[in-house]
């Protein structure tokens, strides 16, 4: 319950800052063009506003009023915990090996499905919808199968010493199962509409494979891999059912921030429940402010152009 | 250079969109593939770019075999019908995209690129555009400075797909100028692809006309447009009536037909529709044994001559 408020709130605090950011882009000066009714107006985005707050905003605040209602020290004794800081660690951890691979995995398969024909690719665009339709408790469970001791690989994995389920791999596998679709699904309708114009024109002007991709299909797709990488990082961090299943929540070793949450919250210690809880909000932020950042320093690179053109002038 | 097509077929799936095409397109010359959509114009564009393969065929670039080199050896200069410039680049860097590819030991100095930049503005008449990104530039500044990317590492060969296909009707006429000086000027082996006759035959010096994935006639616009080698052509580079004739059916452009009034012989109409706004005056005429009506174009000075209305009675001579 918690977690998913905490998640909630971050992901949509995100999502309204990148629409913002979408609509500055379309620089257009808007003027009314429909004539809708000044009374519908202000009943639909009255009612919109007040959804926005009631479900985004008014959960996120209670998160950090939660955690703060004790006061500064309280808040933070909850953080003096070896267990805590070990899933603080777990998390980090967890999202900085999935969300790298997810998003090579979702790069590659968005560029195979919109630059090439071949047989099965409907099927291919189902496959990565999957583990939106699963729920994430049957993503763990099938890591369990697989894995587990009376599991498929189980006798194979145990002779060999190699433990997946309640250990970090298990983990691992079920938070990229989870946020597999997060890339592949920003980026594949993103590089339909595009198209291969560019890609061709680049190839016509001598650039191989490599040069093409980098110099072209990347930048092209840079926002929206960045939005998908961002969405997959805060379903990364804040993944509870598919984790649930395979970490075996062993205190200090295979607990993440939102188990973490949830033993705290069951123990009845509150402050520190919602002090996590603040704390998983704030890596979504701050995931947030990277976007901002990477944002601001691709700007930089044309203005080496502008001294150039002023060189060659007085060359 | 010399751009030699041999016998080059290409299907997609099922659908023949070439059949064997042969064409020689001479060096120096502005030359026209000209069709209606689906003629396979494009395809063959894409083959002579490298973006595509035919199934069968060769090219010859200057007599030298190129069927199987990618599009970047091939030193071609391809400008796409929607432009296809880099938007996430500056005009600055979209010219010189070319040469920052290159290997380092080949690529100028940052310097000698700024000045090819400067040079090539100067060329396509956009300078002091350096700075700006495609989605500020207009429609035909995109078009030029898509050209001045493609010139900048000094192609043999230059191919335009629909050059003008997605400007408005003023630009486009001034471009098409444009591009005829430009090639007085530069005389890079030219070959563009369009569905336009009258851009065609204003443009190039020669023509090459295509149709179901065959060339129907290839040359000069005079030849193309009074010595039609078959109906597709004749039809294809204008409106046409087919008329009744000694030994068959005649086709006759409209402004072949001499209308008169009141006049002995010929055939004998009536007026359905006159329309004057324009430099031609087009009169629609009913003539017996026909459904379609037969159109006549004449002068605005023949039209105040004859003062035609509707339901006058005319003779139509050919």
């Amino acid at each position: 319950m918690v977690d998913g408020a905490a998640q909630f709130g971050g992901g949509g605090l995100m999502g309204a800052a990148l629409g913002m950011r979408r609509s500055y882009e379309a620089v257009a000066p808007h003027k009314e063009v429909l004539p809708e009714p000044l009374l519908a107006k202000l009943v639909i985005g009255g009612l919109g506003l007040a959804f926005l707050v009631l479900f985004l905003f008014i959960p996120l605040v209670a998160v950090f009023h939660g955690a703060l209602e004790k006061g500064w020290d309280l808040f933070l004794q909850s953080f003096d915990d070896p267990a805590g800081w070990h899933a603080i660690q777990l998390t980090l951890i967890v999202a900085a090996i999935a969300v790298p691979l997810n998003m090579v995995f979702g790069l590659a398969a968005a560029w195979a499905i919109t630059k090439f024909k071949f047989r099965g690719k409907s099927f291919l665009i189902t496959l990565i919808d999957l583990p939106f339709a699963v729920s994430p408790v049957v993503a763990g469970l099938i890591y369990v199968l697989l894995c587990g001791r009376q599991g498929w690989f189980g006798p194979w994995l145990l002779e060999h010493d190699i433990r997946i389920i309640f250990a970090l791999p298990g983990i691992v596998l079920a938070t990229i199962f989870v946020t597999f679709p997060f890339v592949a699904r920003e980026l594949i309708p993103l590089m339909q509409a595009q198209g291969n114009d560019e890609e061709f024109a680049a190839v016509t002007l001598g650039a191989g494979g490599w040069q093409t991709f980098w110099r072209v299909t990347l930048p092209k797709v840079k926002w929206g891999l960045l939005y998908g990488v961002i969405l997959c990082n805060a379903r990364a961090m804040g993944e509870f059912g598919a984790v649930s299943v395979v970490s075996g929540h062993i205190r200090g070793q295979t607990n993440t921030i939102p188990l973490h949450i949830e033993i705290l919250y069951n123990e009845y210690q509150a402050v520190a429940a919602f002090a996590f809880a603040a704390l998983l909000a704030l890596l979504a932020l701050v995931t947030l402010g990277v976007k901002t950042l990477v944002e601001t320093l691709s700007r930089g690179q044309f203005r080496g152009d502008a001294q150039l053109v002023i060189a060659a002038k007085e060359a | 250079m010399k751009i030699e097509v041999q016998g080059i077929s290409k299907k997609f799936g099922r659908f023949p969109a070439l059949h064997e095409v042969n064409l020689t397109v001479p060096s120096g010359k502005l030359v026209a593939l000209l069709g209606p959509s689906g003629s396979g114009k494009t395809t063959l564009l894409r083959i002579i770019a490298g973006l595509e393969f035919g199934d069968t065929g060769r090219i010859l670039f200057d007599g030298r075999d190129v069927t199987e080199l990618p599009a970047g050896k091939r030193q071609v200069g391809f400008v796409f019908q929607h432009y296809a410039l880099f938007r996430h680049l500056t005009v600055f860097r979209n010219i010189t995209f070319g040469l920052d590819v290159r290997p380092r030991r080949l690529r100028p100095s940052p310097v000698d690129a700024a000045k090819r930049v400067a040079e090539l503005l100067k060329l396509v008449q956009l300078e002091g555009l350096e700075s700006r990104f495609p989605p500020q530039l207009s429609g035909g500044q995109r078009q030029r400075i898509a050209l001045a990317r493609a010139l900048a590492v000094e192609p043999k060969v230059l191919l335009l797909d629909e050059p003008f296909g997605a400007l408005d009707a003023k630009v486009r006429k001034d471009l098409r100028r444009w591009l005829r000086e430009f090639h007085e000027r530069v005389h890079i082996t030219t070959l563009f692809v369009t569905h336009d006759q009258e851009e065609a035959l204003e443009l190039a010096d020669e023509v090459v006309v295509l149709h179901e994935g065959r060339i129907q006639q290839i040359g000069t616009p005079e030849q193309i447009y009074h010595q039609p080698a078959n109906e597709f052509v004749h039809t294809f580079l204008g409106n046409v009536n087919e008329l009744p004739g000694s030994g068959g059916t005649l086709r006759v452009r409209p402004h072949e037909i001499l209308i008169g009034k009141n006049e002995e012989g010929g055939l004998v109409g009536t007026v359905v529709n006159v329309h004057a706004a324009g430099p031609v005056v087009r009169v629609l005429v009913r003539v017996p044994d026909r459904t379609d009506p037969v159109l006549v174009e004449l002068s605005q000075r023949e039209h105040s001559g004859l003062g035609l209305v509707e339901n006058d009675r005319v003779t139509l001579s050919y």
